[in-house]
């Protein structure tokens, strides 16, 4: 299951859906991504996140069909929010439920870390006056290679 | 020129703010390539030259991340966008 949109979600909920997907559910993990003060610039009071319609979640699919090739993954799901978004709400939700925690925990980092690197969103920063569209940073491109 | 013989070109992020320009479409050439098709909304001058500057520019063709000798058929949706910086 993957969404983009642009309203808020509860990853209680998303939880619970996972937990209900089915049979032969031993572990669950999630992660969940926040607005932080500071990125390229300092005093970071807001976000705006775009994205390209149709690309992206077709991206993620595939990234989700990635993960379940190379671990045991039940169920996934990818919320992934875009407009305007203020310091400190969520931004992305990545949740795998899996027979056992290794599957469970690699699957939901190898989703996010491929996410941040091929999925079709871009971040501008907004502080009280100025505004600057995200690098793509090495780090982040070195964690997606050390999944190859 | 019906809207077969065309191909849609979109901008995302600070490409789309700076081209002040979010789709427009150009004729379908033969032979024409997507790194081509860059080179020549580059040469409209003014801020379409960063097109061929330093900055990396990203290329998709129906929604699929391709190379810049990928060959444009009429009706291809091409996009160039800067790298991608979610999650």
């Amino acid at each position: 299951m993957i969404r983009v949109q642009h309203q808020d979600f509860d990853p209680a909920e998303e939880y619970r859906a996972l937990r209900d997907s089915g049979s032969g559910t031993g572990a669950i993990a999630t992660f969940t991504g926040l607005v932080r003060d500071s990125g390229d610039l300092k005093g970071v009071t807001g976000l705006f996140l775009e994205h390209y319609p149709g690309m992206t979640e077709q991206v993620v699919e595939g990234l989700v069909r990635d993960a379940s090739d190379r671990w045991d993954v039940r169920e996934a799901r990818v919320i992934h929010r875009v407009g305007n978004l203020a310091l400190g709400e969520q931004i992305v939700f990545v949740g795998v439920c899996s027979a056992h925690r290794g599957d469970a925990f690699a699957a939901c980092e190898y989703i996010m870390d491929a996410l941040k690197t091929s999925a079709p969103f871009w971040k501008k920063e907004i502080t009280g006056d100025s505004e600057h569209w995200v690098e793509q940073k090495s780090a982040d491109l070195d964690r997606t290679q050390s999944w190859k | 020129m019906t809207a077969d013989n065309t191909i849609t070109v979109k901008f995302f992020a600070r490409l789309r703010e700076e081209l002040d320009t979010a789709s427009l479409t150009v004729d379908a050439e033969p032979e024409l390539t997507a790194g081509k098709l860059l080179q020549s909304l580059a040469a409209r001058g003014g801020s379409w030259t960063q097109l061929a500057g330093a900055q990396p520019v990203m290329i998709a063709v129906n929604q699929v991340m391709t190379k810049p000798d990928k060959v444009l058929q009429p009706g291809d949706e091409v996009a160039f966008f800067p790298p991608v910086t979610g999650g």
